[in-house]
């Protein structure tokens, strides 16, 4: 199904929305950053969410799909043979 | 328009969400089996709850007009015991032959464990014993990627599985083509914070097409919203999609894959004596 609509007329419905999330994600970070009793350790949670922030920098396609992965657990191929699961008929 | 949730816990809903879906053109529900929200103690609160959804629950829907379907399973969440799930397994053959139990569901991983794989695979197998077809839980957040390809290698390698009559629920942008490809349905489920949105969804139909597509509410016992399909219609409307590319997803998608069920008997809302609200 082809996209319907050309991207000026989905910036004109979404530019608000996505200043708006934007907005939100740095009120949030500034937040963390003001907090007391900072972790000096970097918490793997914040490596993720900077990944993720300088992934929709990037001119690539699919970024929401790459955002995803950045956090997910890793698929291991070989989890049957780990697990001591037969495999089927 | 009408439309049919294909993936909802009406047991854990009120009378009222009843009939507001009604009002919003809701005709049909499928209820897969689900967590309590507590792990059931015995296999006697499993074949209560299997009663309520067999018994009960189609009837509260038809007071809206709205026809109830349903899937027996023991939940992902409650496999851990692996014991009671192979008693609760052999008790459900007792309700498959009951009117309106379209298979077993909804079945799948949750922590992605040894014992949730051991008991899906019991599952899948008294399905294609008993030639069922078959709705599938993926895990949340951090677990969906793996687990889902986890699934996928379980019923990729049995080749008794009709990959047709198989639906993939709550998929997302990083786990959609790897179950559209392998052949299987897919669900969209539109749920607040840990799954997708209407947005999101309406994405994903554009760039995956609508063939072997639904999208579901999943409402439930948490914070859920049971009017989220019609949330979507609207999402898609507002994109300048045509009545029937969205009914295709909302409306004809379900009743094609249920069609394949033999308890999957649907009076079409034009037919019905009686119009709902």
């Amino acid at each position: 199904m082809s996209p319907s609509r050309p991207s000026s007329v989905i910036l004109d419905e979404e530019f608000l929305p996505i200043r708006a999330k934007l907005l939100e994600i740095a009120a949030a970070l500034d937040r963390i950053d003001r907090a007391c009793g900072k972790d000096p350790q970097l918490d793997p949670r914040e490596q993720q969410l900077a990944s993720a922030i300088k992934l929709l920098q990037s001119d690539e396609p699919a970024r929401a799909e790459k955002i995803q992965r950045i956090f997910s657990l890793e698929y291991d191929e070989a989890w049957m043979t780990k697990y001591r699961i037969e495999r089927a008929r | 328009m009408y439309y049919i949730d294909p993936h909802i816990h009406m047991v854990s809903r009120t009378t009222d969400d009843y009939e507001t879906l009604a009002k919003m053109g809701c005709v049909a529900v499928s209820e897969p089996a689900f967590w309590a929200g507590y792990d059931r103690g015995s296999v006697h609160g499993f074949r209560d709850y299997f009663e309520q959804l067999t018994g009960f629950e189609p009837k509260r829907s038809m007071w809206y007009g709205i026809q109830h379907f349903t899937w027996l399973c023991i939940n992902a969440k409650e496999a851990e015991n692996v014991s009671l799930a192979r008693e609760v397994i052999s008790m459900i053959p007792e309700f498959l032959s009951r009117p309106g139990v379209l298979g077993i569901g909804e079945i799948g991983l949750n922590k992605n464990t040894r014992n949730e794989a051991i008991v899906f695979l019991e599952h899948v197998d008294l399905a294609m014993k008993t030639d069922e077809q078959i709705l599938i839980h993926t895990p949340h957040l951090a677990d969906k990627y793996a687990g889902t390809r986890m699934i996928l290698d379980m019923l990729c390698d049995d080749q008794r599985i009709n990959r047709e009559r198989v639906l993939v629920d709550h998929v997302e942008e990083h786990t959609i083509r790897h179950v559209l490809d392998a052949g299987f349905w897919a669900g969209m489920t539109l749920y607040p914070v840990s799954k997708c949105t209407p947005a999101r969804a309406a994405d994903m139909v554009e760039i995956f097409g609508p063939e072997r597509l639904l999208v579901n509410s999943a409402g439930d016992w948490g914070p859920s919203k049971p009017t989220a399909v019609p949330d979507f219609i609207l999402e898609m409307r507002r994109r300048g999609r045509s009545e029937s590319e969205i009914q295709r997803i909302v409306y004809d998608n379900p009743l094609m894959f249920f069609g394949q069920s033999r308890n999957f008997v649907f009076t079409p809302p034009d037919n019905a004596v009686g119009k709902p609200c």
